[in-house]
């Protein structure tokens, strides 16, 4: 007798229905590589490029929030959805929930005010920094943008460095280029070829 | 990290899902081991946070697995006997046929013998494990299960 598909199925229904899973998780391929998500049933918790090794934020998130995480694609399936519209370039607003519990007080503050910049836009470290009442808290902006848990979909791509220059990214600044050239809709390609080498 | 942390529900899952169900498809048979695996594996995922100490997962596992199994055995008694089985032979693959000739004998055997023999071929767990999980030394888990077999050979021959 062999555990199946259908039995571990079942099992993760009955655990569903339980509300026995505190965090869901599923992985979903896109143009910037390999995406592991996952939610809370507050909302999207965790987002990692394949940069990240997914044992440590397995455990990262298994130590502070739960250790009831399963693979159930299923719960997923609106952010899968969404992030399929945004990088076919059809969808320029993120509407599923976000969960904000794996920021901290100062970085939760940065990533809502970086949530608003709008598609196609961006903003300087200094601005947002700003914005937020610390005008001189610039580098403390980019420290808590370099730790976004929720990239893309909080979308810390859309904040540069003063006089034109790139700045930094936590999955590595090709994936920054590529999705700022997605949203001004400024040809790709070369940018994505740096993606896939990224 | 701590070596205490408790790693995600999951990578328990992947790694003794099926040590577990083999263990319960040897204690209760192969018609009820899925009811008690699901039982066992939900019991586990509800308690896991609380639980202290992730040293031994799957000792754990299996503790809840042998109070599921239990379970079952007290279930099946207060059920009445079914006088014939309706479809004999319908729902079952050869494979499990053989297995289960086996572990009827199995299940005949004396407590200890059973308990060990269940747990080194069912659970396929280590002479040290189930030493600790029957609270005995490894030299009486190993005459355990060798009393056991030898018992099961004389009876299957």
């Amino acid at each position: 007798m062999t555990v199946d598909q259908g039995m571990t199925d079942r099992f993760l229904q009955r655990a569903e229905a339980k509300r026995l899973v505190d965090v869901a998780v599923t992985t979903m391929d896109s143009p910037v590589g390999t995406l592991l998500l996952m939610a809370t049933p507050k909302g999207l918790v965790r987002v990692a490029f394949e940069t990240e090794n997914r044992d440590d934020v397995f455990a990262e998130v298994a130590a502070q929030l739960s250790p009831r995480i399963l693979e159930s694609p299923r719960r997923l399936d609106p952010v899968r959805r969404e992030l399929d519209r945004y990088f076919a370039g059809k969808l320029r607003d993120f509407e599923v929930p976000i969960d904000w519990s794996l920021t901290g007080k100062f970085a939760r503050r940065v990533l809502r005010r970086t949530a608003k910049i709008p598609y196609g836009d961006v903003a300087t470290y200094g601005e947002v920094a700003f914005e937020i009442g610390t005008p001189r808290g610039a580098r403390a902006v980019g420290n808590a943008l370099g730790s976004n848990p929720i990239p893309v979909v909080v979308p810390c791509h859309r904040v540069v460095r003063a006089g034109g220059a790139i700045g930094g990214y936590g999955g590595g600044l090709p994936r920054k280029r590529w999705l700022l050239a997605l949203e001004t809709d400024a040809p790709a390609t070369t940018s994505r070829e740096g993606a896939r080498t990224g | 990290m701590k070596s205490t942390a408790l790693p995600p529900f999951q990578c328990v899952f992947d790694e003794h899902a099926q040590a577990v169900l083999s263990f319960l498809n040897g204690a209760v048979g192969s018609s009820e081991a899925e009811d008690c695996f699901q039982e066992t594996m939900l019991s586990a995922l509800r308690a896991y946070p609380r639980l202290a100490d992730a040293s031994n997962l799957r000792g754990w596992l299996f503790t809840i697995a042998r109070r599921k199994a239990i379970d079952a055995y007290r279930a099946k008694a207060r059920r009445p006997t079914p006088v014939a089985d309706p479809d004999p032979g319908n729902a079952r693959d050869p494979s499990s046929e053989i297995d289960d000739g086996l572990w009827d004998q199995v299940r005949q055997l004396p407590l200890k013998q059973r308990k060990a023999v269940i747990l080194r071929f069912g659970g396929d767990r280590s002479y040290p494990e189930i030493a600790a999980t029957m609270s005995t030394t490894q030299d009486s888990a190993r005459q355990s299960v060798h009393e056991g077999l030898k018992k099961l050979r004389r009876e299957l021959r």
